[in-house]
């Protein structure tokens, strides 16, 4: 599919989960995968880095 | 037959490999999507798929703490507990307690107000290492080394002011070979442990670059860690320790939703089954 950012295409493994995040190989955006029906793939933008996030 | 429930917010190769060993010793998996899920006061634990136990694994820790209270209201068992997490994610309450069970920890210092961290840094003498009370992966940890970089960080913590940079939470600069260990502990029992060692700086997270090492855990690292363990109130967690020069081991980190991903690759035990079957046994008793 292609990505929302900058339209290159981003390929999405066939074993890809819901709620995984996949990176644009152009501009380096990342998405998660918001839906998944087969090859029919819905993304959302990505979270990003929160001062609490870690371990 | 059970199953687990794995909360996540952003699915990671960890999550996934918990969900994959739970599915190999023939038990049920289910992921939860925090970010998705709607809970409210009239919630009961029958309107969600929660399996007999849930592994809370966000990696915003306050979606996490907030999530695992929701869990605990509805009376589901989850790992880690509320109080242990609640705890582990403040440096200052972490440090806190290690200290009250006389576990070794870096001499550290609080103030409340950046002129009364700036006078007890003046009293103490410099250097000191300022990290912030929430945060991982090393972010804000940073050596005063001099009056200038005192007053430069102090500054911007005063422009900033969010509510946690009022806590001045400044800990001695370990002498120590350039790495730490990281030991996780499943119940009362260590199951692996890793140097990571520094790529430059003085900090060791594997986050920033550090090299990870396996790391045979010796009788004292064992006894510290469990302890350790036993203080926070148990679960599922990530102990760090430093090698000090002069004192020996001291841990000065506790880590409630441990990041396990490089340690598992090289590691002989199987750290995702470890904390499946622990959380298993943990239901049932």
């Amino acid at each position: 599919m292609n990505c929302p950012e900058c339209d290159a295409t981003i390929n999405i493994p066939d074993d890809a989960s819901v709620g995984e995040i996949v990176s644009c190989p152009d501009c380096g955006a990342d998405f998660e995968i918001a839906k998944k029906d087969g090859s029919n793939v819905e993304l959302k933008q990505a979270e990003s880095v929160g001062e609490d996030w870690g371990e | 037959m059970s199953k687990v429930c794995i909360v996540f917010d952003r699915l990671r190769a960890e999550e996934k490999m918990l969900q994959k060993e739970a599915s190999d010793l023939g038990h049920d998996a289910v992921l939860l999507d925090a970010k998705i899920t709607q809970i409210n006061t009239d919630s009961k634990k029958e309107n969600f798929d929660l399996g007999d136990v849930v592994l809370e694994r966000c990696v915003s820790y306050f979606r996490g703490l907030h999530f695992t209270a929701s869990l605990e209201f509805l009376d589901v068992p989850v790992l880690n507990k509320f109080e242990v997490a609640n705890v582990c994610g403040n440096k200052m309450f972490m440090t806190l307690l290690l200290k009250k069970h006389s576990i070794p920890t870096p001499k550290t210092y609080f103030s409340f107000s950046s002129e009364s961290a700036a006078e007890n840094l003046e009293k103490v003498g410099f250097p000191l290492v300022i990290k912030p009370v929430i945060g991982s992966w090393g972010r804000g940890v940073m050596p005063l080394k001099d009056r200038d970089t005192m007053e430069a960080i102090f500054e911007i913590r005063d422009i900033t002011d969010s509510p946690h940079d009022r806590i001045y939470y400044l800990q001695e600069l370990i002498k120590r070979p350039p790495r730490d260990i990281r030991i996780i502990t499943i119940g009362d029992q260590a199951i692996a442990a890793m140097y990571r060692k520094s790529s430059g700086g003085f900090k060791t997270n594997i986050a920033l670059g550090a090299d990870p090492e396996l790391c045979k855990i010796t009788k004292e690292m064992e006894d510290m860690a469990i302890k350790a363990s036993k203080a926070m109130g148990g679960g599922i967690l990530g102990i760090d320790m430093m090698e000090d020069d002069e004192k020996g081991l001291v841990i000065h980190e506790v880590n409630n939703t441990v990041e396990f991903k490089g340690l598992a690759r090289v590691a002989q035990r199987n750290i995702p089954q470890e904390m499946v079957k622990f959380a298993l046994d943990y239901v049932r008793k």
